[in-house]
């Protein structure tokens, strides 16, 4: 796949579905990272306003926002289907350790 | 304009060439700002050529060793030189306001999400919903298509779809927030049997029919506290049953409305399963 990795955050900031200790501390891991990367203050809003094509257009996706079916399922509702490579880590449910880990991975 | 095809601002925090790094921890807290006040940001280390992405404005931010450019169509520049993330989301705000773009967070994003592995394309979830947030797609399949018609907090049509394929992403619980169904919420069929049987075969027959009492009743008392506690009482268990809050059971329409409107609902599935049928045959959605 050609391109860059997109690494992309939703910071979920309309509901307190995710623990604010998890996302300052990924916010914080993914602030240091000398890359580009995206972030959205809620993706679920990106996604009713089809704006979510670009944010993961061109190389492998890694996405850290909320359960997995719910978040390819975003993409596909806004005629933006997720590749099936395509990382997701569930900030509901991971520690920030596990989605910083699966978000800065080497490309295998 | 619908506020979902109003344009947003978008920043993009520039740590490029031509740029001093932002402090860690300013980075971190200009991130957390901007983004808490509804604003997408991009982060950029790398050098490149940046456009507006269609139906949005681009603030350009960032530490630049020279001066920057003009604002160009679409296109702002912001030089970051404090250290009050507030100021550079005010000035975020502050552009919001001269283009007059859509100010975020003024809609909670609260809407259905269906999970095309599993819908059947069955129509429950178009027959069902008061407030047409289910519409169809060229190719007859269902869509959600008026976001901001839902009711917020309200997951009622993910309790009657019989696939368990409609998730509200900020719903606390599972599976309706997303997380993996497990065979226990397979009993599916079951559910939504359940949900019939309470309420005795369709949930806007009962809520006529008790509106109609609780009317009746207020015709005979003109007692308005009373006839709006008899409405809110009579509602209680079809919001109990389906998970419907208070306030949207509140909000509903009169009994006319409720009658007129589901009917409208289920003719358009109806309508819709006819068409289907006829295109693709009885089994093949």
């Amino acid at each position: 796949m050609g391109g860059p990795t997109r690494i992309l955050y939703c910071h979920c900031a309309y509901a307190r579905i995710i623990a604010p200790e998890v996302k300052s501390a990924v916010l914080t891991g993914l602030a240091s990272l000398n890359a580009d990367w995206d972030s959205v203050p809620d993706l679920c809003e990106m996604s009713a306003r089809h704006e979510v094509a670009g944010l993961v257009s061109g190389g492998a996706v890694r996405i850290a926002a909320c359960y997995p079916r719910v978040v390819r399922s975003l993409f596909q509702a806004a005629g933006a289907p997720l590749p099936p490579e395509a990382k997701i880590l569930n900030m509901r449910t991971q520690t920030p350790e596990q989605v910083l880990q699966g978000l800065l991975q080497e490309d295998e | 304009m619908s506020r979902l095809a109003a344009p947003i601002l978008r920043v993009l925090l520039y740590e490029g060439p031509e740029s001093r790094p932002l402090a860690a921890e300013y980075r971190v807290d200009l991130l957390r700002t901007l983004l808490e006040r509804g604003f997408p940001v991009s982060c950029v280390r790398s050098a490149g050529q940046f456009d507006a992405l269609p139906n949005s404005v681009l603030l350009i931010a960032g530490d630049f060793e020279r001066e920057p450019p003009a604002a160009g169509p679409g296109v702002r520049f912001q030089r970051l030189s404090g250290s009050d993330p507030a100021r550079t989301a005010d000035f975020a705000d502050q552009i919001r306001g001269e283009l007059a773009l859509e100010r975020p967070g003024t809609w909670k994003p609260w809407f259905p999400v269906i999970d095309f592995a599993r819908c059947t394309n069955c129509m429950q979830c178009l027959s069902f919903c008061l407030f047409d947030v289910y519409g169809v797609s060229a190719s007859g399949g269902i869509e959600v298509r008026n976001q901001d018609n839902c009711k917020t907090e309200c997951p009622a049509c993910s309790r009657v779809c019989p696939e368990v394929a409609i998730m509200f992403p900020k719903y606390r619980h599972g599976p309706i927030n997303g997380e993996d169904i497990n065979t226990e919420d397979v009993r599916r069929e079951g559910m939504k049997v359940d949900i019939s049987a309470l309420l005795g075969g369709d949930v806007y027959s009962l809520l006529r029919d008790r509106s109609a009492r609780a009317k009746s009743r207020f015709s005979k008392e003109r007692d308005d506290e009373r006839a709006l506690k008899e409405r809110q009482n009579c509602l209680v268990k079809a919001g109990a049953a389906l998970g419907v809050p208070a306030e949207v059971l509140a909000s509903l329409p009169n009994p006319e409305e409720i009658r007129e409107r589901a009917e409208m609902a289920q003719r358009r599935a109806r309508a819709v399963l006819e068409m289907n049928n006829a295109r693709f045959g009885e089994n093949s959605l």
